[in-house]
Parts: structure tokens; sequence; C-alpha cells
């Protein structure tokens, strides 16, 4: 042990980069990296050139919602077939390739790819992934499902659009839709390669968390993130090959003239299926075995990383470390076993629905446990208002707002009323949006520094914050009551129904918040780019944490750590009493005083 | 004041600010008619009840936490409180309470909603359908069992759109769909049904007021979803019968031999 330096020593050393063991040529270092932060910010900045695009697509969709046949400003000239608006057609591939966009191409590879990679290393002491060359596959394998989804839109018949839940005979039938044709054959092509992508990343995150931990580092001492990001691979592991076989299944019945999902004699459009005897709901229940277990991919990352970043603003130890884990394993476990919620009005038996109605209504369980130790973390603190902790606490907020909704749809005789409109899709957008994407943009302003060295900009980060919240608030809140009239998802113009022909004045503002929400991300984006030349030097610690990730350089250089850490006490002591500095960081050396309160708080 | 002290009100007030806009928006939006759709329907009132019941309940759950957020925030203020923060690691007794008191509640929720369930979808009224509707894009297939009362006969009655109902009677539809998936949405009837091809798929529901209703698809059928409308009249049982008999009238007037082989075809 004699070689190994005491971490005590070396937090101070102004030292900015470990020694590089080997001279890398540009390509190797930057393009085909192995490294996992540089594998990490792949995944970040192509998940947000597509999160800047889903965002847009999300506009034109309001576009058409708030002023139907209108001519769209500055874009319609690209995409209008006459005039300035949009097809109807047009506007049924626009909400089809936003919610895919948004869930494949920015969500789950923004939290298991970007952070995920850029996180897991660091977070446990281990100086790469267990598989660097699979961890550069991982990221590689997005790059066609990027040219698959992105080319479908010049392919004749546009891109998909039978919606991102593709369900048959809509999807399967080249004749039923424009998008029908080589738009959605792109999008299963595309799904399939996400679907690699994210297996790739799956096992190599699972192996290094149980093999690659810093001496030290129990299971239980783990932070939440990497918990959750733990869960999240299992998750992935096990849902993933469900989905990528119904899509070849998918695949085969629509070129190889096989009928998993048609029934005898299927005819669309004058268009008949060459074979038959399928079943268009087995399809349903092969995408949301996966799909579902998806939903909690989308956010488990997001609890784990707020988890960490409530505990370091709040100066406070996490309320109920190991109540989160076993939450967290509750939500994974029973994620399984809730899938048929999405299918109350699909026509399965409605027995079935019963038991669906059980445990969905049992997963809301976790979750409320999870919430009210966040609370309890908060309780008591020192809170510092830095963006990272706004954006944090917002999710605590917004995330109380789409759990409970949930409890609605998982009700069945309400879902009657529900299912499909834009109840549902206020559920959602509170989950992943107000969700997930506000602890996405905390996790960035918390480790920016571990990624760039330097800060950002707290005064304009403040500012979108502030703004992002107002004008999210403003476009989905209102969801839930233009839900309540029953307002249905996915329709073009829906003003023609006496049900809700009323509704065009709160659409227009729903909209008009949105164009808002979408334009302060301009600052974000000021914000994160200025900061990465110009921001101020951050040093190894900036927030005073007590995770692996901040005892290393800002950036960290190839293998991560100039040191070896070794791992003393689990991740939240912050505030000891009897210890002089308000935290003790994992790597610091035994310390009686903490012993002691450690010792006294059991 | 200092101004870390001043931000921290302020951030504490937005937080605020979510329960007190969330719980107005909820109290206002019925004043604009932006709610729930009149109901005529028997078992509608039970959905609704249990729509008031939920939202009572998550209601107060919802003001309550975001509350305690509100109060966290402002009392933990790191620019007001002084002294270090708590030293505590979590609360066994807490957590169990916690678990316990939501679990049971969602477990009756789950129990007590079961009975309206079945009622809507699963005790299906002894009797044979009083309408087929079949689905395709993009509009509803309505064919009524003629005068002998039997579906699938030559003396059908073919329609488009336009459903009437009987009120005060028990009321069966046999959903099916020709082409790709629709959904059978009566919102003022609290009725949705996916038509599946492929699948018959009952649908029963007693209207309890007359009037004129929207047909909704409410599941994506293709380019033409949005204006896939029908309608649906809820009148008495004599203006139902006279309305049937025009009808037929017209249908033998156009149509002398309706052959259901080739007027709908069936899956």
């Amino acid at each position: 042990m004699s070689t190994i330096t005491t971490p005590a020593a070396v937090h101070h050393e102004p030292t900015v980069s470990a020694p590089a063991p080997h001279q890398a040529s540009f390509l190797s270092t930057y393009v085909f990296s192995k490294d996992h932060k540089v594998i990490g910010l792949q995944f970040l900045f192509s998940t947000l050139v597509w999160f800047l695009i889903g965002g847009l697509l999300a506009l034109a969709v309001r576009w058409q919602i708030a002023w139907p046949w209108s001519d769209v400003p500055v874009l319609g000239k690209l995409f209008a077939q006459e005039g300035g608006q949009m097809a109807p057609e047009f506007y049924t591939m626009l909400f089809t390739m936003h919610a895919t966009v948004m869930i494949f191409l920015v969500i789950i590879p923004i939290l298991a790819g970007a952070f995920g990679n850029f996180l897991i290393p660091l977070m446990i002491g281990a100086d790469d992934m267990a598989f660097p060359t699979l961890n550069m596959l991982s990221y590689w394998f997005m790059w066609p499902a990027f040219i698959a989804f992105g080319a479908s839109f010049f392919v004749e018949g546009g891109a998909a659009s039978s919606g991102w839940t593709s369900y048959p005979t809509l999807s399967t039938n080249i004749a039923s839709s424009p998008g029908a044709g080589w738009g959605q054959t792109l999008w299963l092509l595309g799904l399939t390669m996400v679907g690699v992508s994210s297996m790739l990343g799956s096992v190599n995150y699972m192996t290094t968390i149980i093999l690659m931990r810093a001496p030290g580092m129990t299971m239980f001492r783990l932070p939440m993130t990497i918990w959750a990001m733990f869960i999240t691979a299992v998750l992935q592991a096990f849902a993933l090959p469900v989905l990528t076989a119904a899509g070849f299944m998918q695949l085969a019945d629509r070129t190889l003239g096989t009928g998993f999902f048609s029934p005898e004699g299927n005819i669309v459009n004058n268009w008949m299926q060459a074979t038959g005897g399928g079943q268009p709901l087995l399809w349903q229940h092969l995408f949301w075995f996966y799909s579902h277990p998806a939903v909690y991919i989308m956010i488990l990352p997001a609890m784990g990383m707020v988890s960490d970043i409530l505990t370091t603003f709040a100066r406070k130890p996490l309320f109920g470390y190991r109540p989160m884990v076993y939450s967290i394993a509750g939500i994974a476990g029973l994620g399984f076993i809730v899938w048929g919620h999405h299918m109350f009005m699909s026509g399965m038996n409605p027995a079935l629905g019963i038991t669906f109605m059980v445990s969905t209504m049992m997963i809301a369980l976790p979750s409320a446990v999870k919430t009210f130790n966040w609370l309890g973390t908060i309780w008591g603190g020192r809170v510092q208002f830095t963006t990272a902790m706004l954006f944090s606490l917002s999710f605590v907020s917004m995330f109380i707002i789409g759990g409970l909704s949930g409890i609605f749809m998982a009700a069945t005789p309400v879902d009657i009323f529900i299912h499909d409109t834009y109840f549902i899709v206020a559920h959602f957008h509170y989950v992943l949006f107000a969700g997930t994407a506000m602890g996405v943009f905390s996790g960035i302003y918390y480790w920016f520094p571990k990624m760039f060295g330097r800060t950002m900009n707290e005064f304009w980060g403040k500012v979108h914050f502030f703004l992002t919240f107002l004008f999210m608030n403003g476009t989905f809140f209102t969801m839930h009551i233009l839900g309540a009239v029953g307002f249905p998802r996915r329709l073009a113009d829906a003003y023609h129904y006496e049900t809700f022909h009323h509704l065009q004045p709160l659409n227009a503002f729903m909209t008009w918040c949105a164009i808002g929400m979408v334009a302060t991300q301009a600052i974000f984006a000021a914000n994160f780019f200025w900061s990465m030349f110009f921001g101020p030097i951050a040093g190894r610690n900036p927030w005073r944490s007590n995770t692996l990730e901040w005892t290393a350089p800002s950036p960290p250089g190839h293998g991560n750590f100039d040191f070896q850490p070794v791992v003393h006490r689990g991740p939240y002591e912050y505030s000891v009493p009897g210890v002089e500095k308000d935290h003790l960081m994992q790597t610091d050396p035994p310390n009686a005083a903490a012993t002691a309160a450690l010792a006294a708080a059991h | 004041m200092p101004v870390n002290r001043l931000a921290g009100i302020l951030w504490s007030l937005l937080f605020l600010a979510v329960p007190v806009l969330g719980v107005a928006t909820f109290a206002v939006a019925p004043a604009f008619d932006i709610w729930l759709p009149a109901d005529v329907s028997e078992h509608g009132k039970a959905i609704d009840g249990l729509f008031y019941f939920i939202l009572a309940l998550t209601g107060v759950v919802f003001v309550g936490t975001e509350i305690a957020l509100f109060w966290f925030l402002w009392k933990y203020d790191a620019a007001k409180a002084t002294g270090p923060a708590t030293y505590v690691h979590g609360n066994h007794t807490l957590e169990v309470v916690w678990t316990i008191i939501p679990a049971a509640t969602l477990l009756f929720l789950a129990i007590y909603q079961m009975n309206t369930w079945a009622d809507v979808k699963m005790r299906r009224p002894p009797m044979s359908p009083s309408v087929e509707v079949v689905a395709r894009q993009f509009e509803w297939r309505l064919r009524y069992p003629g005068r002998d009362g039997t579906l699938g006969t030559p003396d059908d009655l073919f329609l488009v759109n336009d459903l009437h109902v009987p009120v005060d009677e028990d009321f069966l539809v046999q959903l099916k769909s020709m082409d790709v998936l629709h959904s059978f949405f009566l919102p003022n009837l609290r009725i949705k049904q996916d038509a599946v091809p492929g699948m018959k798929i009952p649908v029963w529901f007693k209207a309890t007021e007359t009037g004129q209703f929207d047909i909704v698809c409410a599941e994506l059928c293709g380019w033409g979803h949005y204006k896939m409308k029908g309608r649906v009249t809820i009148e008495s049982r004599e203006d139902f019968d006279r309305w049937l008999e025009s009808q037929y009238a017209k249908q033998e007037a156009t149509q002398p031999e309706p052959d259901p082989a080739t007027a709908v075809a069936s899956n």
C-alpha cells in the first residue's frame, strides 16, 4: 500500500492534468476515443443537438394545434406543400418524430450515454470502463440511428407517421399512410441501432460497477447516481431484447411478407397484407414490455443525480439512503409487470386490466417514498440556491405533479375517459420534461466544472432556470384541464368537434409558452459554450462535494485519478458534528470525530 | 436584508407559486367551461365520482408536499438558518409510516374502483348487439339489425357516422375495424374502446339524457385521424323507432336488396 498517495495531500495540488501514458493522434483522442469521458461528451453533444431538433419539431406540432391550417412562419416555405400551411400527414409525422427523437435520441442516450459514461468510472474510482472498445462502439452505433432517423425525413412519403408506438396495422401496412413506406422501415432500423447502442452500454456499466470499484467502495457506499445507473443498466439488459425482437418481427411483416401483427386478409387503403393470422395486440404487448421499463430508464438516472445534487446543496446527508436504493430496485422490479396499463382500452381482456391496475397503483409507492426522502433531505439542511440546486428542486416539485397525475390513468374507470387525451400528454411531459430534463440541466450545471474545468455562469443559469420553469408550467400544466375536457392527442384539428371547439385560445396560450420555452434555451446554449472557454476555472471540487469524481483533476486526464482513491465512508457525510469543514469526502482519511458522530447518529 | 436572503425568499416563493397556481388553475377552469363535458350515461357518474375523488386525494398530497418543500426552502435557506445542518441519515419510523400510509391508500383505491371497471367493461348485458360499428379510414360505418333484430341478415340497415341511440335503454355495440386501429370515443357517454382489426369487441352503455353529441376517434389511424368524426343522437324510444323506419324507407328506395357480403367487408 506504500504506492498509494494519501488523498488529502493530493486535493490541494494545483495540477490540472494527469500524466498522459502515451501519445495519441487527434482521431483516436477526440473521434474514435475509448476514453469514457470523451465518449460521454460525444453522447452529450450529439444528444443536445437532437434535443434542439426535437424541440423545434414540438414547436411545429404546437403551431398546428394553436392555429390549424394557418401559414407556418419562416419554416413553412421549407416543408409546406402549398402556401405555407402544413398537411395533416405532415402533422402526423411531426408528432411521431418529436417523440421518437426525444425518447430514443435524447433522453435515453443523454442519461445513460452521456452522464452514465462520464460519471460511472469517476464516481466509483475506476480509471475507465471495463470494456473501452465496446464503449466506443456504443457511441458509434448511435450514428446509423442518427442517419436512419435523420434521412427518413427526406425519403418519399416522409418519416414514420404511425406514432412513436408504431402500432400495427398502421405501421405494418405500407399503404396505410404516406410515412408507412420507407419512413417506417428506416424508423425500425434506427430503433434497432439505438437498442444495440444501449445494450453495449448496459453490459459495460454493469460489469464496471460490479468489478471496478475503488478499494473500500462497497455497494452501499455508492452514490445514488451510480445505483440508479446500475439498476437502469439491468433494466436495459432484460427489457431491450424483447423490443429488438419485436422490431425485427415488424420489419419482417413489412419487408418479408410475414404476418405476426396482421389478421388474415387485412386491407388498408386498398392494399392487402400478403399474409395474416397475426394479432395487432401482440405488438402492443411486446412494445410495452420494453417501453414501460424504458419509462424508468428515462427517469431513474435523473432521480439518482438529483439525490446527489440535493445533498450537496442542502449540506446534509441523504435522508434514508437504503430506502432510496430499495425504492429504485422496487420501481425496476414492478416496472416489468405494469406494461398492460398502456393497453386498458386496447381490447385486451378487461380482467387482465384489473391485474395491471393493481400493480400500477403499487408502483406509485416507491416513487412516493423517494419524494418523502428528498423532502427529508432538504429538511434541516442549509440550502444553497445554486442553479444546479434550483433545477434539482424543480425536479422534485414537478415530479410530484407527474407522479400524482399518473394515479388518474392507473384508475381504469377514469382512464376510460382520459386515455389518449391531453391528460396523459400532461402526465408524461411532467415526468419526462419537467422531471428528467430538469434533472439533466441540473446535472449539466453541476458536473460542467468536472467536464470542462470551468464553471457555468450562475446569473444566466438562474435566468435560464426561471424562464424555463415559468414557460414549462404554462405549457404543460394547462394540458391537465385540456385533458379533463377529453381533448384527444394526435389530432391535427379538433375544433370542428362541438366538445372541443372553444379550446383554441387556451391552446394558443400554451403554444406561446412553448415558443418562450424553446427560445429560453438559447440562454443555456450561449452560457454553455461561453463558459466552456471563458468561465472561471473551477478547481477540483468547486461545490465542496463528497464523491470521488471531485478528488480528480478538472477535467480529469486519461486514466482519471492522479492517485489511487481509497474509500473510507459513504458519499453523504455533510455537516458532520465535530468535524471542522462541513463535508467529509469519501477519500478523506478516517476521522475519530466522524466515526463517533456516525455511531451516535445510528 | 442581505442579497442572498432576498434571493432565498424569492426562490422559495417561486416554489410556493406551484401549489397556489396549480390549485387556482383547476378552480378557475370550470368557469371557462374547460372541464369534464356533460355526462349523459348511467355509468358516467361513477367514473366522474372517481375522478373527483382522486382529484381531491392527489390535491391534498400535492398541496401538502409542495408547501412542505416551500417551507423547508424558506426555513433552511443557508442565508437565514444559522449553525450547521442537522446531521441525520434518516428515520426508520418515518420510513415505515410513509410507506404504509400510501400503500394502504393506493390499495384501497385499487380495490374501490374495481366494481366500476367491471360494470363498464366486464358485465356485459345479456342481449344481442343493438348495432355493429365498423371503423375504417376515416369513418364510422354503422349496421343496425333490420326488422328481424338480427345482425348479418339481408334486411340490415347501413349508415355512416350517424349513430342513433334510444334513451334509458341498455345499448350494446359490436365494435370492429376494417383496416387499422381506431378508438370509439364518446366523451359525453364516458365510453372509449379501441377497434382492432380481427377482433369483435362489445361496448355497452345506457344513455340517460337526449341530445346530440360527438363521436371522436381517439387512436391514431392515419393522416385523416382528426376528421374521423361522427355524431350520436340520443332520443326517446318513439323518436328512435320513427327515425329507424324513415331510414329503412330511404334504404329500400335506393338499394332494394342490400347484400351484406358486399355492402360491408366484414372481418
